[in-house]
C-alpha cells in the first residue's frame, strides 16, 4: 500500500443556507483544490457523502452534478456514498484505500447536505430511516429516541443517578458550545451553561433540546493523494495513518448498546493500521449527535474504561488543554451536523489542528488526531487516525 | 431459503403469536427473524413460537414525533425469556408517568399494534406492544 496524505481541505459555514447541495459541495471542494495548489483537471475521482439529498431537494445521483459543477472532465469517476451520518467518512476511507492501492493518484472526497430546509417533522422522519424500517421504526422510534434509551440504559447499568448523569451530559454540551464559540464556521457560536441545557424542552426523555445536535446545511471536502504528490504541492501534508470501518444490524440485535461492537472493531482496525493505541491520541473529533453519545463513544474508542467517561467529562479531562481534547471544533452539537458532510468536517478540523491553524481553539502540541463517525444506529462506523509524521 | 419472512412474522404477531427461530446448531433463538441464526450464522433453524414474556431493559418517551405519529408515546426494548431483545411500544402506561424505576426491570407480555401504510412504507406495519404486568 502507498503512503496516503491529505493536501488541501475546505468547508462551508454550517447552518441554514440558501445554497443548493451541489453549490455547498462545490464551494468546499474548490477551496480544498485551491489549497492543494493543483488544477481541477488533476482530480481523477470525486467521492461524495450524502445522506438524504433525495428528500431535501428531490435530487438523486448528486455526484455527477458536483463533478460537472467543478469543471471536472468526462473521464472523472464520480460516486455518491451513503452510510447515513457517516457518509462522508465512508467516502474518505474509500478514497484513502483506492489511492493507497494505486487505482487513483488524486481524489476529492467529502460530502454535502441540506437537512435544515426539511423542517422538523420531515427531518425527524427521514433521520429515523437509519433505524430498521421493518422491525423498529414502526414503534415511532426517532433518532433522539435511540440515544434517549441509551441514556437510561447507561444510567441503570452503571448505577449513576439520572440527575447526576444528566448534569454530566449537559457538561458535554457546554464544552462543545465553548469550543464552537471559537469556530467561525460553526452553526452555533455561543456559549451556554448547564442551566441552559436543563431548562430546554424535552425531545425524548431524558434528552432535552440542548442534548441534541441541530439539523444543518453544509459542505466539506478534502483532497487525498500520495505522499510524493502531497510533498510537491503543500508545505504540511497530513498523513492518514489508519482507517477502520465496522457494521451492525438492528438495535434490538445489538442488545446492550452501551457497548457497540461495530465501533470497537472499527477503532481496533484503525489503531492497528496506525500502530498506535488510544493513549497516543491527542485529540479527537467524534460523533456527539447527542450528549450521551459522546460519553459512550469515549469508552468504546478505548479512551476511558466502561462506565467512567461521564466522570472524566465532569473533571474537564475532555476540554481543550485537558487529557484529551474532544471535539475542539464544537462537534456536531455546536458546529452543526449536515449529515453527509459531517465526517469530512471532522477531518477538516483535525487537519487544521495538526497544522496549527485553529487560533483560539488550537490544541497545543497535537501530533495525532482521530475521527469517529457513526451512521444510523451504529450500522456504519468509521474511524480515521491522522498525523503530521508518517 | 427463508424459514420466516418479516411478513409471516407480522401476520402471526397480529394474531397474538410471537414467532422466532431456534438454531439447531447452537440452540440460541433469533427474533425478529432473519436469514440466519443471529448468534452463530447457521441457516439450520426452525420456526418456533416464543413465550411472549420478557423484561423491559430501557425506554424513552418520544415528545417530538416524526410525520405520521402523535407524541407523546413510549418506545421501549424488552429482553425476552428466550434471549432476544425486541423494540416496541408500552401500551398500558401513561407516558407522563413513565420513569426509570417504574419501567426498567418490569415484566411484560408482548402484544401487537398495527399501523396503516404511510409515506415511504411498502405496506402496513406491525410493532410489538408491551403490556406491563399488574
Ligand atoms: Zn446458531
Amino acid at each position: 500500500m502507498r503512503k496516503v496524505a491529505i493536501m488541501g481541505v475546505g468547508m462551508t459555514k454550517f447552518g441554514p443556507t440558501e445554497k443548493s447541495q451541489v453549490e455547498l459541495f462545490a464551494e468546499a471542494a474548490m477551496e480544498a483544490i485551491n489549497a492543494s495548489n493543483i488544477k481541477t483537471k488533476d482530480v481523477q475521482a470525486l467521492f461524495l457523502g450524502n445522506g438524504l439529498g433525495d428528500f431535501e431537494e428531490g435530487q438523486l445521483n448528486l455526484a455527477g452534478f458536483c463533478a460537472n459543477e467543478l469543471g471536472l472532465p468526462p473521464e472523472t469517476t464520480a460516486m455518491r456514498f451513503e452510510g447515513a451520518c457517516a457518509s462522508a467518512s465512508v467516502a474518505i476511507r474509500n478514497a484513502f484505500l483506492l489511492v493507497a492501492s494505486g487505482a487513483y493518484d488524486i481524489v476529492v472526497a467529502g460530502g454535502t447536505e441540506r437537512a435544515f430546509s426539511m423542517g422538523t417533522s420531515l427531518a425527524t422522519r427521514t433521520f429515523a430511516m437509519g433505524t430498521d424500517s421493518k422491525y423498529e421504526e414502526f414503534s415511532g422510534l426517532t433518532f433522539p429516541g435511540v440515544f434517549a434509551m441509551l441514556a437510561h440504559l447507561y444510567a441503570n447499568k452503571y448505577n449513576i443517578p439520572l440527575p447526576k448523569l444528566k448534569e454530566r451530559m449537559a457538561m458535554v454540551a457546554v464544552k462543545n458550545h465553548k469550543n464552537g464559540a471559537k469556530n467561525p464556521l460553526a452553526q452555533f457560536q455561543k456559549e451556554i451553561t448547564v442551566e441552559t441545557v436543563l431548562k430546554g424542552f424535552v425531545v425524548a426523555d431524558p434528552l432535552q433540546l440542548f442534548d441534541c445536535c441541530p439539523f444543518s446545511d453544509g459542505g466539506a471536502a478534502v483532497v487525498i493523494t500520495t505522499d510524493e504528490i502531497a510533498k510537491k504541492h503543500v508545505e504540511k501534508p497530513v498523513y492518514i495513518l489508519g482507517a477502520g470501518q465496522g457494521s451492525a444490524g438492528s438495535l434490538c440485535r445489538q442488545k446492550d448498546y452501551t457497548i457497540m461492537p461495530s465501533r470497537i472493531a472499527s477503532a481496533k482496525q484503525a489503531y492497528k493500521m496506525a500502530g498506535v493505541g488510544p493513549k497516543d491520541i491527542n485529540m479527537a473529533e467524534v460523533h456527539d449527535c447527542f450528549t450521551i453519545a459522546e460519553i459512550v463513544l469515549l469508552e468504546n474508542l478505548g479512551f476511558y474504561d466502561f462506565g467512567t467517561a461521564s466522570e472524566a467529562v465532569e473533571k474537564g479531562e475532555t476540554e481543550i488543554g485537558g487529557k484529551i481534547a474532544i471535539n475542539p471544533s464544537g462537534g456536531l452539537k455546536a458546529k452543526g451536523h449536515p449529515v453527509g458532510a459531517t465526517g469530512a468536517a471532522q477531518v477538516y478540523e483535525i487537519v487544521k489542528q495538526l497544522r496549527g491553524e485553529c487560533g483560539a481553539r488550537q490544541v497545543e502540541n497535537a501530533k495525532i488526531g482521530m475521527t469517529d463517525t457513526l451512521g444510523g444506529d451504529a450500522g456504519t462506523i468509521v474511524n480515521l487516525i491522522l498525523g503530521i509524521q508518517k | 431459503m427463508y424459514k420466516l419472512t418479516y411478513k409471516q412474522y407480522f401476520e402471526a404477531l397480529k394474531e397474538g403469536k410471537l414467532l422466532g427461530l431456534k438454531c439447531n446448531d447452537c440452540g440460541s433463538y433469533t427474533a425478529p427473524p432473519k436469514l440466519c441464526c443471529d448468534k452463530c450464522g447457521s441457516t439450520n433453524n426452525e420456526v418456533v413460537t416464543l413465550s411472549g414474556k420478557g423484561v423491559i431493559k430501557t425506554f424513552t418517551v418520544i415528545r417530538v414525533a416524526p410525520e405520521g405519529y402523535d407524541a407523546p408515546y413510549i418506545v421501549a426494548m424488552a429482553e425476552l425469556e428466550e434471549g432476544p431483545w425486541l423494540m416496541g411500544n408500552i401500551a398500558n402506561v401513561d407516558p407522563d408517568k413513565a420513569k426509570m424505576d417504574n419501567i426498567i426491570g418490569k415484566k411484560v407480555t408482548v402484544g401487537a399494534k398495527v399501523l396503516p401504510k404511510m409515506n415511504y412504507t411498502p405496506d402496513e406495519g406491525v410493532t410489538p406492544a408491551f403490556i406491563i404486568a399488574e
